[in-house]
């Protein structure tokens, strides 16, 4: 193809996407486009499959039988979520062994949130409220994107997202409802969860390195700044209705913004975080690995079975 | 309270709960993505069963116990899981093997329990079944691709299948209440599932190329609450929060 035949199909492109128009695995795209999709879809992927960790943490000391059963269920919607993003990722060329090899060689990230770990049950709670909460934020705006198949699958995680929200909100009512002792470990979830769920919405505007891209193909339709004071806008009154305080001495109403103004985030710690050495990275992708190595001869076997039987069919 | 069958009950819940708690450590941590979901969802489902048996149970009793404390506040010694139940998950063919061996006993169970002249509990046997007959088929297709995979997968299989094989005769022993919910036309007669048990079970090992073990030396002891050094541990994890925050609302 001549330089020329390419600016004019790279030109076509931007204008679907400028009317709104879906990209299909099928259309042409450009190379950017894909990789820059791939490594985001698969990142939102990974986070799923590593996020079923520190709640997976909780399934078999969760506190009653109602509360084991909706864990149950939420970590296996995560799992859900990780198949069809992984798919939806797959269609772009790139298969589903690649894109583990590139999380367990630590090429690929996953959301920095995952390496905190859970230590008490209030944790299960302050991970649906505000975890799940601030994934809403990042993803409902995904829900119009410009890739046809994360757009779509986008819809359908977002949908359980919020009943994952709701379902975390309501463990924090209940223990701040609830005993001295349930308060007290719901407030020190929060504190220890506050932050590091700001972080989650990325780095400043200043320090972004994709957002004017990706805002171009609707992969981000507000920068990382407007999402944080949403999230806190939102969630600020929750913490009030039930009693417990957000940890952060300087977070004040400003009547003239008619937004919350709040303190500085610890960019240092999120840095830390994302380069691998935050409290849980090590044991996470260990326990990533971990599986995948014990499995690989479960997986082999597999495949040997199937094939196996596709050559008795032949043979019928 | 009608004891016998409170205690009836009991047996059949527990087979669930401990089961259900096994399943429930693997989510994250299996061989692939599929099977995370696929444990998990039985785990859901064995919960989901005893939830139903023992709210039942609760009202029973009559005596302000909850679902919570009948399933998390009992001793060691009054747990009645079969021991195959609480075998540990020391590779997915054991995982696989065990619940094998009891899904198929598991759907046999119910299929009797749906004509129980208890309407509660025939009740919650036709809600299960369609459940457990997801069950059967989930772990019968994995013994076979175990069986009928690789040298190593061959290997791994038989030997969970060997290792597990002893606590099967123990899903056919009558237990006190067992014998009065019998006469009673509440309960079912294990005694009656067995041969179609090991017929089952045997099609499926053959099918996958897999040796029947040959044992005549059997383990029991988990209906009358004497089980094996495993269950005590899972037991820790199961009652960590009711045991360390009595009397509370979560
Ligand atoms: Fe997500
Ligand atoms: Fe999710
Ligand atoms: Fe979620």
């Amino acid at each position: 193809m001549s330089e020329e035949q390419i600016m004019s199909l790279e030109k076509y492109f931007e204008e679907r996407i400028a009317r709104d128009e879906k990209i299909e695995p099928k259309d042409w795209m450009p190379e950017k486009y894909r990789q820059t999709h791939i490594r985001q879809m698969s990142q939102h992927a990974h986070s799923e499959v590593v996020g079923m960790l520190p709640e997976g943490n909780w399934i078999t000391r969760a506190p009653s039988l109602r509360r084991k059963v909706a864990l149950l269920a939420k970590v296996q919607d995560e799992a859900g979520h990780g198949l069809y993003l992984y798919s939806a990722t797959e269609t772009l060329g790139v298969s589903r062994e690649e894109l583990y090899e590139q999380l367990h060689t630590g090429k690929a990230k996953y959301s920095s949130i995952f390496n905190y770990p859970t230590l008490t049950w209030a944790d299960i709670g302050a991970i649906g409220w505000l975890v799940d909460g601030a994934a809403i934020i990042n993803q409902v705006p995904l829900c119009n994107t410009s890739y046809g198949p994360y757009a779509r699958a986008m819809i359908r995680v977002c949908k359980e997202e919020s009943f994952h929200q709701r379902q975390g909100y309501e463990i924090m009512i209940k223990l701040a409802n609830g005993t001295p002792e349930q308060k007290e470990m719901a407030q020190d979830a929060l504190n220890r969860w506050w932050w590091p769920s700001l972080m989650m919405l990325g780095p400043t505007d200043d320090k972004s390195v994709h957002t004017e891209q990706s805002m171009k193909w609707k992969l981000k339709r507000k920068t990382n700044d407007e999402l944080r004071q949403q999230f806190i806008d939102q969630t600020v009154p929750q913490a009030d209705l039930i009693g417990l305080k957000i940890p952060d001495p300087d977070l004040k109403w400003n009547e003239e913004r008619g937004s919350y103004d709040f303190g500085g985030i610890d960019w240092d710690e999120f840095w830390q975080v994302v380069k691998g050495h935050g409290p849980m990275n090590k044991e996470r992708m260990k326990a990533r690995v971990g599986a995948w190595e014990r499995g690989a001869w479960v997986r082999d076997a597999a495949m040997a079975y199937a094939e196996k039987k596709e050559k008795r069919k032949q043979a019928v | 309270m009608k004891e016998h069958l409170y205690n009836y009950i009991l047996g059949i819940a527990d087979n669930s709960l401990i089961l259900g708690q096994r399943m429930g450590e693997l989510c994250g941590h299996g061989p692939s993505l599929e099977t995370d979901i696929a444990c998990t969802n039985i785990s859901l489902d064995l919960f989901g069963q005893v939830r139903s048996y023992f709210q039942y149970a609760a009202k029973l009793a009559g005596d302000g116990r909850t679902e919570d404390d009948i399933a998390m506040l009992r001793k060691e010694r009054e747990y009645v899981n079969v021991l195959l139940a609480e075998q540990p998950n020391t590779n997915f063919a054991y995982t696989i093997g065990r619940q094998f061996l009891f899904d198929i006993y598991h759907l046999l169970y119910l299929t009797e329990l749906q004509k129980s002249k208890d309407l509660t509990l025939s009740a919650i046997a036709k809600k299960c079944i369609k459940e457990v007959s997801y069950h059967v088929r989930f772990s019968s297709d994995w013994v076979k691709r175990l069986g009928d995979g690789t040298e190593e997968s061959k290997q791994k299989m038989q030997e969970a299948v060997d290792d597990l094989w002893v606590y099967t005769d123990e899903l056919f022993h009558q237990t006190e209440a067992d014998k009065v919910m019998i006469t009673e036309e509440v309960g079912v007669d294990v005694t009656k599932l067995k041969e179609e048990y090991y017929t089952r079970v045997s099609e499926i090992l053959e099918e996958a190329g897999l040796n029947i073990p040959e044992s005549k030396w059997f383990q029991k002891g988990g209906k009358q609450g004497i089980h094996t050094e495993h269950l005590g541990y899972l037991l820790a994890d199961l009652q960590y929060m009711q045991r360390t925050y009595p009397n509370m609302e979560w």
